[in-house]
């Protein structure tokens, strides 16, 4: 139940990208479908009733949450940033050479 | 391409050294606090991307100014590399932190991280600006 | 050879020296013209040097940063050097190598070559990095600075068709690593653990069904459709055509080996440990791999879309042979891997050869080119009897050993059609070289020459290797590094132990 969000948000991603015909919105669609996986692993690394793990003083020996999915989190932002800015480079290069942003028009590879 | 309007730009005059100061403070706490040098460095070119969108810019000038910025990011990536390589050089395992690690919370602790999130900082920004200024000039194209 | 102290620092530098490579020549690109050439094909023979003197080494495990086990459980990032990641290491450096000294002569044509060499040391380091890594995030990460290194190289062009191509592997691999970070992340839930080894002693201790049976068929699919196996395989033959020659053969001779097969069989045979339906079910897409691919290939008038149809189908025989998991079958797979690294690139560097020649690829608009570009058409009749496994070439040594496996282990309709699409694989080359390069030669081709000599030299190179190859199955020869990769994959599990010593 905690993670229905998650696979709700994935499956739209999911579905926006098969059913979707604009270049943009296929775009925007992967990054949906990134970031509920990042929410996803994010709340895996939750415990009840523990702190943000930022330690405040040294001798404190307190129930921090699981940091280690964060910095996956962290890492994987910066991957999903990078595929999006490549492909929406691209998207914009095919608007000039194609003229549309319809994928029915960008069609010329087939066999 | 064409600036906003007069509001706009006194405005963003006025924020965009709060935003860099910003960007700046979650660089060097990166150790102690949230964030580091990936997200301050967003926080950065945050700042130099309001000033171009709301000034607009001119062609010849936004040229110069990929070319450094490309050259940053390739320098911040060899920062990062040359910090992380010194310790392989000396004998000992690839990465190691090697700097003395100080009174532990202080600013200047943990080792090579500080240096490290800065030099990601310098990548990250001049990276986002970088990207910033070729959708800028593929739009310019488009509009002949 | 070297003491395992000394030579397990090696280990970072194949994965540091690429990568730092990489921006060196975006800093210097200022200096001179030939300097990004210069710096990239030194880094890279540095680098066949340092894999080849990691041979008839023991498992090496290098922990980087230092930080050591607490307790027992690993901490940090491994990198892990076992007889499989050795085999993989010299795919991809001998090719990349060779690829390289091809592209100073063919890149000629394209402007903003440093971009070029970064991208493509890029693509060395994470290829580099995966067959590595000793830990699954690792693994992720080097595996999509690979993929990413290689979409900007399918449009490095940036013709349209190159574009279309390249947009459409992208959103299908994105999705392909959304598939596998999900099955990272549901490893992680159950086991706690990330790094490979201890993922491994962790489930052997409590196997819950469901959850790992689900990240088996995420794994199958993200994997999958990054090896271009066959439901999965749709990007290929826009995006291996549509690349610049080298890194068609790259693409194709290295890249969907080190991201599609050897992750997906690293995580099943080592970690996870296969159950028969799972291998069942690769053995029929294997099958499907392997004829469809086949014919496929036979409807094709384009040169490199008939090549890259047919890296389908050679990649259904290799999986074949793993996915059998008898020792014969896993040597006559890993072997036959090995082989369609050399004879596949020096298909598609024939190819950009002949584009360079005579800006055409379409077979209809070629003809007779073995009287004005000899040396490509030689070694391209050498690369076709290897791939259609002519002895005593190097695929026919490859592909009897599977068959043999497949009899020895009672697949007997297996058996036939991988002989069927080999005949088949022979048919369609023959077309090949009946319609490029015999023949008469066209009133339009009349003034072509041969290619510049870097190019030759590696085309020639490569079909040397094409010619000695079926050596490495002799007795002294086997245990270099064919025997080492074998043993990994059939001891399976107990890569677990020697690496958490």
């Amino acid at each position: 139940m905690t993670y229905l969000l998650c696979s709700l948000l994935f499956l739209v991603g999911l579905s926006g990208v098969l059913l979707k015909r604009n270049l943009i919105k296929i775009v925007i669609s992967l990054t949906i479908v990134e970031y509920s996986l990042f929410m996803f692993l994010a709340l895996v690394g939750y415990k009840q009733n523990a702190f943000p793990p930022i330690v405040k003083s040294v001798a404190e020996e307190a129930n921090y949450v699981d940091p280690l999915p964060q910095a996956l989190v962290l890492t994987a932002i910066v991957i999903g940033l990078a595929t999006t800015a490549l492909l929406v480079a691209l998207a914009v290069r095919i608007y000039e050479k194609y003229g549309t942003f319809d994928i029915r028009e960008i069609r010329r590879l087939k066999g | 391409m064409k600036g906003m309007t007069e509001i706009v730009k006194t405005v963003s005059k006025l924020l965009a050294g709060l935003i860099f100061f910003y960007g700046i403070y979650i660089v060097v706490f990166g150790h102690l606090t949230p964030g580091g040098g990936f997200a301050g460095g967003v926080i950065i070119s945050g700042a130099f991307i309001l000033l171009i969108i709301a000034n607009g810019i001119d062609e010849e000038k936004i040229k110069g100014e990929k070319e450094r910025a490309s050259f940053l990011e390739s320098l911040g990536i060899f920062l990062f590399w040359i910090i992380s390589i010194i310790a392989l050089c000396m004998g000992a395992f690839f990465f190691l932190n090697f700097l003395g690690k100080g009174r532990p919370l202080n600013m200047f602790s943990a080792g090579t991280i500080p240096l490290c999130n800065i030099a990601i900082a310098i990548e990250v920004s001049a990276a986002l600006c970088s990207i910033v200024i070729a959708f800028i000039l593929v739009k310019k194209g488009d509009n002949k | 050879m070297s003491s395992p102290s000394i030579a397990q620092y090696l280990l970072p530098v194949l994965v540091v020296l690429p990568l730092g490579g990489a921006f060196l020549i975006q800093l210097l690109k200022k200096i001179s013209k030939l300097i990004s050439d210069i710096i990239a094909n030194f880094i890279l023979g540095v680098l066949v040097v340092l894999v080849f003197s990691l041979l008839n080494s023991p498992v090496l495990v290098y922990k980087v940063g230092g930080w050591m086990p607490v307790k027992g459980i690993p901490i940090g990032i491994y990198l892990v050097l076992d007889g499989l990641s050795l085999l993989l290491l010299i795919i991809i450096n001998m090719i990349g190598l060779i690829s390289l000294i091809f592209s100073i002569s063919y890149m000629r044509r394209f402007t903003n070559r440093p971009l070029y060499y970064t991208l493509f040391l890029l693509m060395i380091a994470g290829m580099n990095g995966v067959v590595m890594g000793g830990d699954l995030f690792n693994i992720y990460v080097f595996l999509e600075v690979a993929a990413i290194a290689s979409y900007s190289l399918v449009a490095f062009g940036t013709e349209a068709d190159e574009l279309e191509a390249s947009f459409k592997y992208q959103v299908m691999g994105t999705v392909a690593s959304a598939f596998i970070l999900l099955g990272i992340i549901i490893i992680y839930s159950i086991t706690g653990t990330l790094n490979l080894a201890d993922i491994g002693r962790v489930l052997k201790d409590e196997v819950t069904e469901a959850p790992i049976i689900l990240t088996g068929v995420l794994f199958l699919v993200g994997f999958g459709l990054k090896g271009a196996m066959m439901p999965f395989h749709a990007w290929l033959p826009d995006a291996h055509p549509s690349a610049p020659a080298p890194i068609s053969a790259m693409l194709s001779g290295v890249l969907i080996k080190a991201i599609g097969i050897y992750t997906l069989v690293r995580i099943m045979f080592n970690v996870v440990g296969v159950i028969p339906l799972f291998s069942t079910i690769m053995l029929y897409i294997s099958a499907i791999s392997m004829t469809a691919g086949a014919f496929l290939a036979f409807a094709q008038w384009d040169f490199k879309r008939l090549l890259a149809y047919s890296s389908i189908s050679q990649m259904g025989y290799v999986m074949l042979g793993i996915w059998l998991m008898t020792p014969l079958g896993i040597l006559g797979g890993l072997f036959h891997m090995l082989n369609h690294s050399v004879f596949k690139s020096l298909l598609f560097l024939n190819s950009g050869a002949v584009v360079y020649g005579t800006g055409s690829r379409q077979l209809k608009r070629l003809g007779g080119l073995n009287q004005k570009m000899p040396i490509t058409s030689s070694t391209s009749l050498i690369a076709s009897m290897s791939i259609a496994g002519i002895p005593p070439f190097n695929g026919f040594w490859s592909k009897l050993i599977i068959i043999m496996a497949c009899i020895q282990s009672r697949h007997f309709f297996l058996a036939g059609l991988a002989v069927v699409v080999s005949v088949m694989t022979l048919v369609y080359y023959l077309k090949v070289q009946r319609y490029a390069f015999w023949g008469e030669l066209q009133l339009t081709l009349k003034d072509i020459r041969e290619v510049p000599f870097a190019m030759c030299f590696s085309m020639i190179l490569l079909a040397f290797l094409c010619t000695i190859m079926g050596a490495l199955l002799l007795p002294g020869v086997k245990e270099l590094f064919i025997d080492p990769a074998v043993n990994t994959l059939v001891n399976g599990r107990e890569y677990i132990s020697l690496v958490l010593k």
